[in-house]
């Protein structure tokens, strides 16, 4: 059976200063259909290039990567974003939202380049995704009307704008206070929950907690691959021990 | 994502840096009015003095004898070589398929007098054919008759100048006797006034008489020369052709031999107005390069605009990237950016080109000439220095990589 994703002995290797770094030095790694997976690990660990490279924003240097049964490490820049455009969705750390830009028109943006929706459709949908992740009533409001959890719902409602298969969140919580961090994970839960596969870099144990399978990296490798047993949550604790397990 | 759409995003990026997008466009403002003002005052300058050529007479050949002076002798004199009133009613009698009219024109100064005042000026013997040839109209009177010319009948008709000068304005001047040189002259009419000629001569500052009247009574000299013959053509499609048969008549007339030369010249307004078009026409293009500079300078400072534009929304450019953004999009929306920048500038520019061509016209009393092809040339040029200086910095954020656009700082 073919994975969701896929991806074989990969590297992906900077010149810095003439001496090579290996930012990831042949990583292979499966995710299948409604996973919610967590990669973890210190800054400088890789991760975030990773998840880079897993969203189709960057192009490894060696090494396959299959999305959805096709191969995309060596596709055209046009051609990725049109599979960023219509088989992921993304969520960042700084929410990334067009400033003064309302919340409807962020959310609409996807679909404007997949151009699938006419105008109303799009509206409407935009609309329900809003209303989804709990911003009812503030469709009009621009990103400096709203606060940071607010902000980072809205940017969860654009990664679904074009209902893609997977969505990637690069520390989706790193800009927000522990309240809002809740209530976002809260959110992932259940769209993970409703199948959404979700591949989420975090370096916090209690945020990586709400994944059910466990990546942790260091110095490009995977040292730790592991998946909760059954429909039980690890709890914080068990998600630190496994990470200080991995890297001791 | 589809032409209307992008346009939203360009305009809409335009009005959020209003200051930005205002200073940006008046590099093309200033390019585009320059230009339209110059060309609209050249072109208004030309037409000005193609109208005035073409007052000295209709569809005009002047044919002036030979001026060549050889060594000390003055070539011509005694050989039959100098024009006569024979030759200007010959080309009449011969080309009359190709000519409308023609006159001699024998000039001479003369003291004129009139009771107790005088004044010098010039007699221009000629025919009737003056009035159609020159684009004579009587004001008072009449012109002299063909059965006058033909007798040498002593009558002239004055112009304004000189009725002014003679007469006063008070008096009319028509059946008066009036004294040129030793003769006596009847006035029977009054020149309508031309005013002064593209060389500032003024041209009512004559008496006219027949010809064949001057020549008797006014010119002292044994060979019945004429100064030159008017001519004018029935259309000046025949120029080329009425100008060969012409010198062909004389130079039978004149008994010429193949080895000799023209012993006359033979001008008309279409040269002149080449000349004058050439200068005027120079002119034109060196002040239109000068307002090219300008646009050049405005496209210039478009792209430079539009660079900073694309370095501050570097991370905007990232974001739209990694939801779908192809490159051909990016480019789409920062080129468009640009060419709505500079049609706006364009619009504008047209309307200040225009408003101040009319304006400097009203104010120096110079005639413009605004045209509607170039003006809408200026316009579409506009747009044209947006693609053109907008294509770079588009490019360079198209081919930006998402990652790189996402992480900048």
């Amino acid at each position: 059976m073919s994975h969701l994703i896929e991806i074989s002995d990969m590297y992906k290797i900077y010149a810095i200063g003439g001496e090579p770094v290996h930012a990831l030095d042949g990583v292979s790694l499966a995710v299948d259909e409604g996973e919610f997976v967590a990669i973890m690990g210190a800054s400088g660990s890789g991760k975030s290039t990773m998840l880079n490279i897993l969203g189709c924003l960057d192009v490894p240097t060696k090494g396959s990567y299959r999305l959805d049964g096709t191969e995309v490490a060596a596709r055209s820049a046009a051609e990725l974003a049109k599979i960023r455009n219509r088989k992921l969705g993304f969520v960042f750390q700084s929410f990334n939202l067009l400033a003064r830009t309302s919340a409807i028109e962020n959310v609409e943006l996807p679909d404007l380049y997949m151009g699938r929706l006419r105008a109303k459709e799009r509206r409407v949908r935009a609309m329900e995704l809003l209303g989804r992740v709990g911003l009812k009533g503030r469709e009009s409001h621009t990103p400096a009307q709203l606060s940071g959890g607010q902000q980072q719902r809205v940017a969860i409602a654009r990664a679904l704008m074009n209902n893609p298969p997977v969505l990637f969140a690069d520390e989706p919580t790193g800009n927000l206070d522990t309240k809002s961090s809740v209530e976002i994970m809260e959110l992932f839960s259940e769209l993970s929950s409703e199948g959404i596969t979700i591949v989420m870099v975090t370096h916090e144990d209690d945020i990586a907690a709400y994944a059910k399978r466990h990546v942790v990296m260091r110095d490009g490798r995977i040292m730790r691959d592991d998946a909760s047993c059954g429909s039980a949550r690890k709890t914080v604790g068990e998600v630190a021990r496994l990470v200080r397990e991995a890297l001791a | 994502m589809n032409f209307a759409m992008i346009f939203r995003v360009a305009a809409r990026a335009i009005a959020r840096n209003k200051t930005r997008s205002i200073l940006t466009c008046i590099g093309i403002i200033v390019g585009i009015a320059a230009v339209i003002a110059v060309m609209a005052i050249g072109q208004g300058a030309q037409t000005m003095m193609v109208r005035e050529i073409s007052s000295m007479g209709n569809n005009l050949v002047m044919v002036f004898p030979e001026r060549r002076v050889q060594g000390p002798v003055s070539g011509g004199m005694g050989q039959g070589q100098t024009m006569t009133a024979g030759d200007a009613e010959a080309v009449k009698r011969e080309l009359g398929h190709l000519v409308q009219g023609v006159s001699p024109s024998v000039r001479a100064t003369v003291q004129m007098m009139y009771a107790s005042k005088n004044w010098s000026g010039n007699v221009q013997g000629v025919s009737t054919d003056i009035l159609q040839i020159g684009n004579w109209a009587v004001a008072e009177g009449r012109f002299f008759t063909e059965d006058e010319q033909s007798r040498c009948a002593r009558v002239c008709v004055v112009g304004a100048t000189v009725r002014a000068n003679l007469f006063g304005e008070d008096e009319n001047p028509v059946g008066r006797t009036i004294r040129l040189k030793n003769m006596t002259f009847k006035v029977v009419g009054l020149l309508a006034p031309k005013g002064a000629n593209n060389w500032g001569q003024d041209q009512d500052d004559v008496v006219m008489a027949p010809y064949t009247s001057v020549e008797r009574y006014l010119q002292r000299s044994k060979f019945r020369n004429i100064n030159m013959m008017n001519v004018s053509l029935v259309s000046m499609d025949d120029l080329e052709i009425a100008k060969r048969e012409i010198a062909a008549l004389l130079r039978q007339r004149h008994h010429l031999a193949d080895y000799q030369d023209d012993d006359f010249e033979t001008r008309d307004t279409t040269e002149i107005m080449n000349t004058i078009g050439s200068v005027t026409g120079l002119m034109t293009v060196l002040l239109t390069a000068v307002a090219a500079i300008s646009l050049l300078v405005g496209g210039i400072g478009i792209m430079n605009i539009m660079l900073v534009s694309v370095t501050e929304r570097i991370r905007e450019i990232g974001l739209r990237m990694a939801i779908g953004a192809s490159p051909g999009n990016i480019l789409a929306q920062f080129l468009l950016e640009a060419v709505v920048l500079s049609t706006i500038g364009g619009a504008f520019g047209v309307a200040l080109g225009i408003g101040g061509a009319e304006f400097i016209g009203w104010w120096k009393g110079w005639p413009i000439l605004i045209q509607i092809p170039s003006t809408v040339g200026a316009f579409f040029f506009s747009s044209f220095v947006g693609m053109f200086f907008g294509f770079y910095p588009a490019y360079r954020a198209s081919r930006l990589n998402p990652i790189d656009c996402l992480r900048y700082e």
